[in-house]
């Protein structure tokens, strides 16, 4: 039981990334990305192109850290991957949403367009990569420590806990010490204030996706190093990440954190009762409970 | 190709257009005329095609039995199958209405993504519920005995273009009389709507178990089209996203629109097979991923420079008033 919850916060971490990313979204730009997830997938293949094709053309030597599955290659590919999405989610707020907000469309037809997106980036992975599941590292055993109370965890695992925290740190400095983030932060609090207090929305707005479009990348660069990579995967992770956004209220960020390890946490559990494929509507559960009993989510005001 | 071929192939696109147009009127209800953003349309899709296959197959015997394991088999008549997959979809729609109806308008659409996901997940992992991700075969097609095997289909686009006109004609109805007033004045403004004294929640709940119940039927009609179906049917892409474009092409809060847009997204759809043709062979086993790549810019291109469609909505308050 203890190694499902330990797991279940390793997941927490990966869902809390696309979390973070889809609530301050959610609440800046108005916008119920359901693209969110297959911003995800891409961020992983990115990085595998990365780490399979361009470094090591580049030369790059295959080095590995200790007893992590990666080395100097991963190190490189991870934030190319994440600035790589930052910018397709700008693009695509730049060719889409942006003029649907001009127009003055209403919420669910942005939601219906990136439902768009979230398809076409999906079909593009399909084209180019196959439907195949694939590894950054193939072939490789990967042995796990063991730790007291029967607790089973791989190096790689316990990174990926750790560069969760680093970026969720990186996010909170980055909001609370920056102008750029304490703008964010106005706007979102309340967005015709900000702009009469001349605040460039547009700007927000841009530098809102490109945040959250690289937290999503880093989050499924890490399912990636942990499990494996497959197209649908982000897709799997949309309903988990919704949940814990609306679990954590929409547009607070430390809510969408403590909502994606309460997700996480809540669906590797139920595998000790329930087969392992019901770990999507045990989210699915939680948020429709949550729904019934605290729509605005447990940090939000009635 | 000879001249029985082709008409085959235009009768067997006509009855697959037929049934998205039954699933484009069912969701014209909810979006359309409420403005409920539902995008599960699979979830029932996939509720009225097992309904309707149990209810018309008997409970698998003998051999078998081993083999094919599905909750009940009643095996009645074909119009049962109808009317009790709609009823099953409209308890459906009815339980997850309840938590998500009387919130914001994207939460509804979360949850009934969820909901279309767990009902596929459900009925692939339950062997004991219809068979597990092999699925159910040899469903009965109704007045099968009147032609011969090759000639059926002509038998069965004449019981879906019926249906559909059935459908069509209940929802013009409907959507003229004073309750259709009512949706349309909950999707211009909830707040007026519930401040003339409607109780928003409860019409928004009609309006969504009505559109369900037809997705219900349409997935009925799709069942004994093709006399097997499986999970793998039901997903997002084929069972809710195409629907999707369907509506929004042809015209939203316009039953005309929605029956217009299926037929012509389901020819674009089947139209773009022949372009996937010209693929080199390596890229020909990701022909679909293409196709879907088309549908979905299609979209994207219709949202931005038409969102009203091709027939946009007819501004008719009532038949009284010109």
């Amino acid at each position: 039981m203890i190694s499902l919850i330990v797991y279940g916060i390793i997941v927490g971490c990966i869902i809390a990334l696309g979390a973070i990313g889809l609530t301050m979204v959610y609440k800046i730009v108005g916008i119920a990305n359901f693209a969110h997830g297959d911003f995800m997938t891409l961020g992983a293949y990115i990085a595998l192109v990365m780490v399979s094709i361009v470094l090591p053309w580049v030369g790059i030597p295959d080095t590995r850290f200790g007893p992590l599955s990666f080395g100097w290659r991963m190190v490189i590919a991870f934030p190319v991957s994440m600035l790589f999405v930052a910018f397709i989610a700008i693009f695509f707020d730049k060719l889409l949403y942006k003029k649907l907000r001009k127009k003055k469309s209403n919420a669910v037809i942005l939601a219906m367009s990136s439902l768009g997106v979230a398809f076409i980036i999906r079909m593009l992975i399909l084209i180019i990569w196959g439907s195949d599941y694939v590894f950054y590292r193939p072939g490789l055993l990967r042995p796990a420590l063991f730790l007291p109370l029967g607790i089973r965890i791989r190096p790689d695992e316990i990174f990926i806990v750790c560069t969760a925290i680093f970026l969720v740190v990186l996010l909170h400095l980055f909001l609370n010490r920056t102008k750029m983030g304490k703008a964010m932060r106005a706007t979102s609090d309340n967005p015709d204030l900000a702009l009469v207090t001349g605040i460039d929305t547009e700007r927000i707005i841009s530098w809102t996706w490109a945040i959250g479009g690289a937290l999503t990348a880093a989050g499924g660069i890490l399912y990636g190093i942990d499990v494996q990579l497959h197209p649908g995967m982000g897709w799997n992770f949309l309903i988990p990440i919704f949940a814990a956004t609306i679990l954590g209220s929409i547009g607070n960020i430390y809510g969408a954190l403590i909502g994606g390890f309460v997700i996480g946490i809540a669906q590797e559990v139920s595998t000790a009762f329930l087969e392992p494929t019901y770990k999507l509507p045990v989210a699915f559960m939680i948020m429709i409970i949550i729904l019934l009993v605290r729509p605005e989510g447990i940090f939000g005001k009635e | 190709m000879h001249i029985a071929g082709l008409s085959s192939y235009i009768v067997s696109l006509i009855i697959m257009a037929g049934i998205y147009a039954v699933l484009s009127l069912g969701l014209n209800i909810q979006w359309g005329y409420t403005g409920l953003f539902n995008i599960g349309i699979a979830g029932f899709f996939c509720i009225g095609a097992y309904t309707s296959a149990m209810i018309t197959t008997p409970m698998p015997s003998g051999i078998y039995a081993k083999y094919v394991h599905q909750l009940f088999g009643l095996n009645l008549p074909f119009v049962f199958g109808l009317l009790g997959a709609a009823i099953a979809a409209g308890i459906i729609a009815f339980l997850i209405g309840i938590p998500t109806l009387r919130l914001r308008d994207d939460y509804l659409a979360i949850a009934t993504l969820g909901i279309a996901e767990t009902i596929r997940l459900i009925f692939n992992n339950e062997q004991w519920l219809a068979n597990g991700p092999r699925g159910l075969m040899g469903l009965p097609q109704p007045l099968h005995s009147l032609v011969s095997e090759r000639n059926y289909n002509y038998i069965y686009i004449i019981i879906v273009i019926v249906i559909m006109a059935i459908i069509y004609l209940a929802i013009e109805k409907a959507i003229r009389s004073p309750w259709g007033r009512v949706l349309r004045a909950i999707r211009e403004d909830e707040g007026s709507a519930s401040m003339s004294g409607k109780d928003v929640f409860n019409f928004k709940m009609q309006s969504f178990v009505f559109g369900c119940m037809v997705m219900g039927v349409g997935g009925a009609l799709y069942a004994h089209y093709t006399r097997s179906i499986t999970p793998t049917v039901f997903t997002p892409l084929y069972g809710t996203f195409i629907v999707w474009i369907m509506l929004m092409a042809g015209g939203s809060g316009n039953n005309k629109g929605a029956i217009l847009g299926a037929f012509v997204i389901w020819g674009v759809w089947v139209g773009t097979k022949f372009m996937t043709d010209f693929l080199p062979p390596y890229l020909q086993s990701r022909a679909p991923y293409f196709r879907f790549l088309i549908i979905g810019i299609i979209l994207e291109f219709i949202l931005i420079y038409r969102p009203q469609g091709m027939i946009g909505e007819e501004k008719s308050v009532s038949k009284l008033m010109e």
